[in-house]
């Protein structure tokens, strides 16, 4: 089975990152040395051992609110980016083995929604609709879904025309087995390595949302909106408004670095027998 | 040794040995040994065949003389002497100034060597102004020299067009040409006619004697088929996993093989088959379909009509573009013809795959040329051959297991196998299990596409020696699509020839085998090389012959 001394160093750093931050967001309520909205001292307060990383703007222990930032910042980017691959990938085989009007209709579409900037599209649409977790998530998931489309499609036409797609088609199989047991193990690699580019995007965007104050809304914060909350400090030399900003990188590039490992792992022929 | 007839040595391996490293998935990183030992000398004007199966190191010799290594493989013993210095001892500024003006390459698939967006002219001159040999109007006037010499057509005029504007055959001529234009002193050529059509590859063999022995270069000619390096080269040096197995004169080698692996790559198709007489109640009967693409437009068949009988091999021979594959198509339902009928076992089938019953498909099944993109390379061999099995008959679990593992004994291959994915076969075993998983469905007829084309001699003659023996068990017909005519008397009972789409011949094997032949099935026979040295002269001369008398 998997030998840890095998995995490279990189997505070794990168696993072991995300472990921390999954782990740290989903025991956050564990962890977490005070209250959410528990105002503990006076205003960007520097780093003492009482508060690890400081105050925020409005006196709270800001390691507290990293952590439950981070959960909330993980819980929504894994929901709209497990959303986004569902129905972009199932739309998009389903657009590359039925071809025809379906796949017509769908690509336009996709098209369609493409053509509009996906944060301008976002925006507007947040400005109208109610502000919850849901319509957050909904709105993300969707977006993003048009990306996966068009890549399931592109690897599913290519795959949808093999022999080996041809022989079960010629034994009378039906498009689920075509799409779930021919197609899919082959077209998993390159929709693993897009799962978590798409996973950062959805990370940023909704980073870019809440820095925006359409996000997450207050009294809860995600990293983006921590960075709103704290970017004042910045003028004054106060590092608080780095700190999320350094999690959002940090929590981008280690997932980064196991998507690709993961890539190499699965991309190889042999049922990922070995191979680091 | 074969003499070298006194003259001087143009190219002289010594001991040559290659490396390369293998990164096995699950395992360190190994060296092995691509090309072992190796030594031979080749005298100006002299044409040396190597031969041998995939992975016998032939190309790798064959680029060594270039002191190149493809894609990590490392010289690591040997010397390589090219015109009295060792090429291994030059750097690569030397290296650059060898390649393309000593020793020029011709590769395989001329339709991937060129650049699809220059004209043909200017790469065919490039080495030569590169080199500096010649300037630009004394390069064009000897291209146009060597496309007359190539019997290429409007020879003044070809190189204005762009590689995919010529046929496959003239391009493969114009890599000549492009190999001839800077003068060089050896030519590597690289299975030059492997992808071509046999009527194409006569006329391209010719041409290159031809222009070998009006230029006097050296010339190594690799290729896995005997009978083609034969017609063209003075000796051949047989070898096998990097090995030598054999080297002489071009008629030893033919007429009185010494080694038993170069006897065994001569006698290979000695296949026996005696033809059975067509029975009364055809398995499947076409009758006139005419077929065509992109809705009507390209006519692809035209008033095609042939039937199969029980237990039976109808094997459909033509050259690419004839129809061939079309015809399966149509057969199988992937492609409902415009007018026709295709029936089974007397009744008709719908045209369309998504009308036909589960037990219509199970009864017809189809092995395709490239193994490897016929089986889903994520399936283990247990779930492909598994699958048919369960699809059909309902089987599972220890039931299903069982009918695999006889399967794969059927195929010559044990239950070992069953849990391995396809990239751990070779080629010969993936055919196999192709073979297998049609074999599954119990079928009356199997649609055999080219089977064996893509497979090295000896194992395609191993596949088809199956193909046989399953027939005799389990009385199932074939329709056997190739354009190899070899393979075509090993088991064909009786042959429709295929030409732009239509049948121009059709019969029994004896009947379509004897003469009088029309004139599409004589160029067709008359093309395919024979084991024999002077083949192509005579049937060069037979042709022109027969131009003259027109």
């Amino acid at each position: 089975m998997l030998d840890i001394r095998q995995i490279p160093i990189g997505a070794l750093l990168g696993l072991i990152i995300t472990t921390l931050l999954v782990l740290s967001a989903i025991l956050a309520p564990l962890i977490a040395p005070y209250g959410i909205g528990q105002i503990v001292g006076g205003v960007w307060e520097p780093a003492t051992s009482e508060h690890w990383l400081g105050t925020d703007n409005l006196g709270r222990d800001l390691l507290t609110r990293m952590i439950y930032g981070g959960r909330i910042t993980i819980f929504i980017a894994a929901l709209a980016t497990a959303l986004s691959f569902i129905l972009g990938s199932v739309l998009g085989f389903t657009a590359a083995v039925v071809g025809g009007w379906f796949d017509t209709i769908m690509s336009r579409l996709v098209d369609l929604l493409m053509s509009i900037p996906t944060l301008i599209f976002g925006l507007v649409v947040l400005s109208v609709l109610p502000s919850s977790t849901l319509t957050l998530i909904l709105v993300m998931g969707i977006l993003d879904s048009t990306r996966v489309y068009r890549l399931a499609r592109a690897v599913a036409v290519d795959i949808n025309v093999m022999d080996f797609v041809e022989a079960a088609k010629l034994r009378g199989e039906g498009r689920a087995w075509i799409i779930f047991r021919e197609i899919l193990p082959n077209a998993l690699s390159p929709l693993v390595a897009e799962l978590g580019l798409r996973f950062i995007f959805a990370v940023l965007f909704l980073s870019a949302l809440s820095f925006l104050g359409l996000g997450v809304q207050p009294p809860e914060s995600d990293w983006g909106g921590m960075v709103r909350e704290n970017k004042e400090g910045i003028v004054f030399g106060i590092p608080a408004a780095l700190i999320p900003a350094g999690a959002i990188a940090a929590l981008s590039i280690s997932v980064n670095l196991v998507a690709d490992w993961v890539l190499n792992r699965t991309s190889d022929l042999k049922g990922g027998r070995g191979n680091a | 040794m074969p003499d070298a007839g006194g003259t001087e040595t143009l190219l002289d391996i010594r001991d040559l040995r290659i490396e390369a490293t293998v990164y096995a998935p699950g395992e360190d990183p190994r060296d092995v040994v691509i090309v072992d030992g190796i030594s031979f000398k080749l005298a100006k004007g002299r044409v040396l065949g190597l031969i041998g199966e995939s992975g016998a190191g032939k190309s790798t010799i064959g680029l060594s003389s270039m002191g190149y290594g493809r894609g990590g493989v490392r010289i690591t013993g040997g010397e390589i002497i090219v015109n009295g210095r060792d090429i291994r001892k030059l750097g690569p500024r030397g290296l650059r100034k060898l390649r393309g003006s000593e020793v020029c390459y011709v590769a395989q698939s001329a339709a991937a060597a060129f650049n699809p967006a220059h004209k043909l002219m200017d790469q065919v001159v490039e080495a030569a102004l590169r080199h500096g040999t010649a300037n630009r109007r004394e390069a064009e006037a000897r291209a146009v020299e060597l496309f007359r010499k190539l019997s290429l057509p409007n020879p003044e005029t070809i190189g204005k067009r762009y590689p995919h504007q010529v046929s496959g055959g003239q391009l493969q001529r114009v890599m000549t040409a492009m190999a001839l234009c800077s003068k060089p002193d050896l030519i590597v050529f690289d299975e030059p006619t492997t992808a071509l059509d046999v009527t194409t590859q006569i006329d391209v063999l010719a041409a290159i004697k031809d222009a070998i022995a009006d230029t006097h270069v050296a010339a190594l000619y690799i290729t896995h088929d005997l009978a083609v390096v034969a017609q063209v080269s003075d000796e051949i040096m047989v070898l096998r996993h990097g090995k030598m197995i054999e080297h002489g004169e071009t008629r030893q080698i033919i007429e009185a093989p010494r080694k038993d692996y170069t006897k065994a790559l001569v006698s290979v198709r000695s296949i026996e088959h005696e033809e059975k007489k067509p029975a009364t109640q055809p398995i499947l009967r076409v009758e006139d379909v005419t077929a065509a693409y992109g809705g009507g437009v390209v006519r692809v068949l035209q008033d095609v009509s042939v039937d199969i009988f029980p237990g039976q091999t109808l094997a459909v021979v033509g050259e690419s573009g004839s129809g061939k594959s079309t015809l399966a198509r149509v057969i199988t339902g992937l492609l409902p013809p415009l007018e026709g009928t295709v029936s089974f076992e007397g009744r008709p089938l719908p045209p369309r795959l998504a009308n036909r019953t589960k037990d219509d498909l199970r009864e017809l099944q189809m092995i395709y040329q490239m193994a490897d993109v016929a089986m889903n390379p994520r399936q283990t061999v247990k779930t492909i051959i598994g699958r048919p099995l369960e699809f059909y008959f309902g089987m599972r679990g220890a039931e299903r297991d069982r009918r695999v593992a006889e399967l794969l004994e059927e195929i010559e291959m044990g239950k070992g196998f069953a849990d391995r994915y396809p990239a751990e076969l070779s080629g010969g075993q993936k055919q196999r299990v192709c073979i297998a998983r049609a074999l599954a469905a119990k079928p009356k007829l199997i649609i055999c596409d080219e089977v064996t084309s893509a497979l090295d001699p000896l194992v395609a003659d191993g596949i088809l020696k199956l193909l046989l023996d399953l027939q005799k068990r389990e009385d199932v017909a074939y329709l056997f699509i190739t354009h190899d005519l070899a393979t075509v008397r090993a088991i064909a009972d009786s042959i429709a020839v295929m030409y732009q789409g239509k049948v121009v011949r059709y019969g029994t094997k004896t009947e379509v085998l004897t003469p009088p032949y029309d004139d599409y099935t004589e160029l067709l026979l008359s093309s395919v090389p024979e084991m024999e040295v002077g083949w192509l002269e005579k049937a060069i001369a037979g042709r022109r012959m027969e131009a003259a008398g027109n």
